[in-house]
């Protein structure tokens, strides 16, 4: 849907940076095919990089050139005449609030105005299609808050279409639609108010030290669809409060301690992959000392 | 027409004007890139001044500092060329190569800027070194001098584009050291620059007259004796700029093959 937030999201690994390098032509696809705005990246390279603007991980920037002359040099990349390519930069310094940074070094800047140049950089040719892979790694939440509102606020007066890549759901929950990815491929599918209200209303999380086998416990006699993630069991799509109550009577001995909350889309993904997305390093290694 | 031109020039420039505004704006490489062969120039020159001695009585007259002169410009250019790319290897990584090679441009490009760049940043410094050709006793004509700078920027381009392909295959600048270095001094040592083909032994002679920079090299020591004929000499001028036409040549081809290769090895 052109215009729209599309959100890929996943832990490192999940193949989200692979699919941004065949967007760009940077790759060839082993298998499948893709098209960006009509044209093959494959055989219409040049076509497709026109209509594509990119935000990588690393900012693109040369840390010993000003923010201007970094601006005017990607501009230049892009072919843009001189006098056009002025206007552009002036428009969107201002919007950026960065006017006044315009002659500092790259070098000179803090992560979040780097970030914001970068964006900045991206948005020179007014591409069709943004890819943005994770594009505010690093920043404090007030910075990531500010890039994402100058942001969404160019992208609805451009229409731009935006594909995101992130391994955060606060950055997930701000997509009109998201694609949850795992190992390389997509597990589900939808916005994001959907894909957590078929979770159900509330989703149950019980610590278990043998997780398995309460969780073959709980669906063999109460019939409901259990996941284990790590040392929790996920109970979803069932009167939750209801069973809380029973599943304690039942299984006390194996439950450590239990959560009910409204669904996220941590949940989601758990439900999907089986695994955490955020913090899952961490746990690992919680769960490894406990051997 | 005319936009596809200019489509075509922009990014040449760009890349060619960042390479001088970076270059211009590091003190110490500026430093660096002159006090360090005149350093060599003047430490070698006046070191082997008594013990170095003409083949051959007709030039007997010549002393080492005047016959080590082209080739330190030939050194300075080498070296100024090739680790002007060395920024390559980092930034294949970082984020700006790959903002580079997903702009709709050709990647022939990044090799021409690229090269083109090196190349003035080579070339400048070595006619900044021919300001000191009076202090030994030199005057070179008008068309000696145009020689000296042709040949300056035909070895420019022959050793950025050579630079460029290597450190577009390489994973850390260690690595790019080591091959260029590997690469390099030889090249130098075996150019006539240090010394002539004619006193050295019969295998080291042949060397000489198979390196390719040898004729570089030749082609600065004729321009600075023109119109007269300069002391032992390879070959002729059109040799000479045949030969370095030809390297230039292939080694950008070579650049041009290589940057087609993806820029992810790990992938």
């Amino acid at each position: 849907m052109p215009g729209c937030v599309f959100g890929l999201l996943g832990p490192n690994g999940s193949g989200k940076t692979t699919l941004f390098r065949i967007l760009t032509t940077l790759l060839a696809p082993d298998a499948g095919s893709v098209t960006v705005a009509g044209s093959n990246p494959q055989s219409d390279g040049h076509q497709v990089r026109a209509q594509l603007g990119a935000v990588y991980q690393d900012t693109a920037l040369d840390d010993e050139l000003t923010v201007e002359e970094n601006l005017r040099f990607h501009g230049a990349l892009y072919g843009l005449k001189p006098a056009d390519l002025n206007k552009r930069i002036d428009e969107l310094l201002a919007r950026f609030s960065l006017t006044e940074r315009r002659s500092s070094y790259v070098k000179s800047l803090s992560g979040g105005l780097q970030r914001r140049t970068d964006l900045c950089r991206g948005l020179l040719h007014r591409p069709a299609v943004l890819l943005l892979d994770e594009p505010t790694t690093g920043l404090d939440p007030a910075a990531r808050h500010a890039f994402w509102s100058i942001l969404l606020h160019i992208q609805k007066q451009e229409n731009t279409t935006i594909l995101l890549a992130t391994h955060l759901m606060e950055e997930a929950e701000r997509c009109d639609e998201i694609a949850i990815m795992d190992r390389g491929a997509v597990v589900t599918q939808g916005a994001p108010d959907d894909l957590t209200a078929a979770m159900g209303s509330d989703v149950l999380l019980l610590e278990s030290d043998t997780p398995s086998a309460l969780r073959d416990h709980i669906e063999a006699q109460f019939g409901v669809e259990a996941h284990v993630v790590g040392s929790l069991v996920q109970v979803t799509n069932g009167d939750i409060h209801h069973l809380m109550g029973s599943l304690y009577e039942a299984f006390g001995e194996l439950i450590q301690s239990a959560t009910i909350r409204k669904p996220t889309l941590e949940d989601v993904f758990m439900a999907h992959a089986g695994y955490h997305l955020e913090g899952g390093a961490a746990r690992f290694t919680e769960s490894t000392l406990q051997l | 027409m005319i936009a596809t031109l200019y489509q075509a020039i922009a990014p040449v420039s760009a890349l060619w004007r960042r390479e001088v505004i970076k270059f211009l704006r590091d003190r110490s490489r500026l430093l660096g890139a002159i006090v360090q062969p005149l350093g060599l120039w003047l430490l070698l020159g006046l070191g082997f001044q008594q013990t170095f001695q003409m083949p051959g009585d007709a030039v007997a007259g010549i002393n080492y500092l005047e016959f080590l002169f082209p080739g330190i410009i030939a050194l300075m250019i080498l070296f100024t060329a090739i680790f002007s790319t060395i920024s390559v290897v980092e930034e294949r990584k970082s984020g700006f190569l790959q903002a580079a090679v997903a702009a709709p441009m050709s990647r022939t490009v990044l090799v021409l800027g690229n090269a083109l760049g090196g190349t003035t940043l080579a070339v400048f410094q070595a006619a900044l070194f021919l300001i000191l050709l009076p202090v030994i006793g030199f005057s070179v004509s008008v068309q000696g001098l145009l020689l000296v700078l042709l040949a300056s920027i035909l070895m420019g381009l022959a050793f950025t584009a050579l630079g460029f392909a290597i450190a577009w295959r390489m994973d850390t600048t260690r690595g790019f050291h080591a091959v260029m270095n590997l690469f390099l001094l030889p090249l130098w040592f075996l150019s006539g620059a240090l010394f002539p083909a004619e006193g050295a032994s019969p295998a080291l002679a042949w060397l000489i007259h198979l390196n390719p920079v040898s004729y570089g090299v030749d082609l600065m020591r004729q321009g600075l004796y023109m119109p007269a004929d300069a002391p032992l000499h390879l070959a002729s001028i059109g040799v000479g700029l045949l030969i370095s036409t030809v390297l230039a040549a292939v080694l950008i081809a070579w650049a041009v093959y290589t940057v087609r290769r993806p820029l992810f090895s790990d992938t």
